[in-house]
């Protein structure tokens, strides 16, 4: 498993460790059923607060991406298409959120924003 | 379990009080005492050991007050390192292993040269002639060689240099790899304590002025470098303290307070620590 902490991101640690376990999961490099390392050794290995990282754990296990058996440890959960769809949709949204927030920033109207959208997107396409 | 439990504790010297302090220390994890010079840093240590009186408050230490008979039996789990490492000057190590041997009932002689040897301590040295830096590893692989559950470390890697600084922070870390060790440890050195504690206090002049998560603090707070009218959209309310030059304006403010066109950085433990007092005081002068 590949995680790397950057300090000079303006992502709290945990949102960081959350979103690389999250990402390696999604692109089944993280199979269902793979024990993930303990809470306590991989803060330790990186050098963490233990509470951090508990904290992203326990976010992953909320939404459903892995599970705790006790005493055991934490595991892959079976992926779920309509989860991940679902975490996908929220991502997009969290994004189109901070787009709005810049571009009130610069007056920039509704319609400009769109049609920037357009443009990019029929750039993608191509 | 908490590991430490702090309360409402009160000890005054004249000139100096330690005034009112309380905190805990969950078991498993490292908590590190930030504060200047006088703050009473080393004072807490002792009261936590229980080897200076104190006026008022509680102290549990591993489940035990303190101040109850059975804290001897308790003190056979606990590390204790002083920031001026004190063993009679004419023994060798060799030495200070055979009192130690008849000191602590766990005493573990193979894991103590185990140390020594990690540290390239020479066994056949006289204490006095031990380097400040040999000396501390001295002490810490005493600290570490009786089955220790806590370590009380009061400035462990002061005058140490890097290399083996990084070396004593390794061998803290892995100490609480296992959940049931914790460590209490004091330095001036914040990078230091910025790479292992799970918690941070900070002390001055007696009081505790904050005790907290070491990632929550440093998510909580940001520096902004701006000129005078770039800072100008910062509310109030969100400024923690500033520093002004005859070029612009350094601060420290709350993240979330913070608008997001400023360009925030993240603080270091020493910074955090140093804009609450330093300029703080400066500010309100």
């Amino acid at each position: 498993m590949d995680i790397s902490i950057s300090n000079t991101s303006e992502m709290p640690i945990y949102e960081q460790i959350y979103n690389q376990i999250k990402a390696q999961i999604m692109q089944g490099r993280l199979l269902e059923g793979e024990a993930l390392p303990s809470i306590r050794s991989l803060a330790k290995d990186l050098r963490i607060s233990v509470i951090t990282t508990k904290r992203a754990y326990d976010e992953l296990e909320k939404d459903g991406f892995i599970y705790t058996v006790l005493g055991k440890g934490c595991f892959v959960s079976k992926r779920n298409v309509e989860l991940i769809r679902e975490a996908h949709l929220k991502e997009i949204e969290e994004f189109m959120k901070k787009i709005i927030d810049l571009a009130s920033v610069i007056d920039l109207t509704k319609e400009e924003i769109i049609e920037m959208f357009n443009i990019l997107y029929e750039v993608d396409k191509e | 379990m908490n590991a430490i439990e702090v309360r409402n504790l009160v000890k005054k010297y004249p000139g100096f009080k330690l005034d009112n302090v309380s905190f805990q220390l969950p078991k498993g994890y490292i908590m590190g005492l930030v504060g200047d010079n006088g703050a009473g840093k080393s004072t807490t240590m002792k009261l936590i050991m229980n080897s200076i009186k104190r006026d008022s408050g509680v102290v549990k230490v591993l489940g035990c007050d303190n101040t109850s008979k059975s804290f001897v039996k308790v003190k056979e789990e606990i590390g204790v390192v002083l920031d001026e490492a004190l063993f009679p000057e004419v023994l060798n190590a060799k030495q200070v292993n055979n009192i130690m041997k008849r000191t602590y009932m766990n005493w573990e002689e193979d894991r103590f040269f185990g140390y020594m040897d990690r540290f390239s301590l020479p066994p056949d040295k006289v204490f006095k002639d031990y380097s400040r830096g040999m000396k501390m590893k001295l002490s810490i692989s005493v600290a570490l060689s009786h089955k220790s559950r806590l370590l009380v470390l009061d400035e462990p890697t002061s005058g140490l240099d890097p290399i083996v600084r990084d070396e004593i922070l390794d061998i803290l870390n892995e100490f609480t790899r296992d959940e049931e060790n914790s460590i209490v440890i004091s330095s001036h050195i914040t990078g230091d304590l910025e790479k292992i504690c799970d918690y941070v206090a900070f002390l001055h002049k007696g009081k505790l002025v904050l005790c907290e998560e070491k990632d929550t603090l440093l998510y909580k707070y940001g520096i902004v470098h701006a000129t005078r009218s770039e800072f100008g959209v910062v509310p109030k309310n969100a400024i923690v303290s500033k520093r002004e030059t005859p070029y612009g304006i350094d601060a420290l403010v709350f993240r979330e307070k913070t608008p997001k066109t400023v360009k925030i950085e993240k603080p270091t433990i020493e910074d955090i620590f140093v804009f609450m007092h330093k300029y703080r005081e400066e500010n309100y002068k």
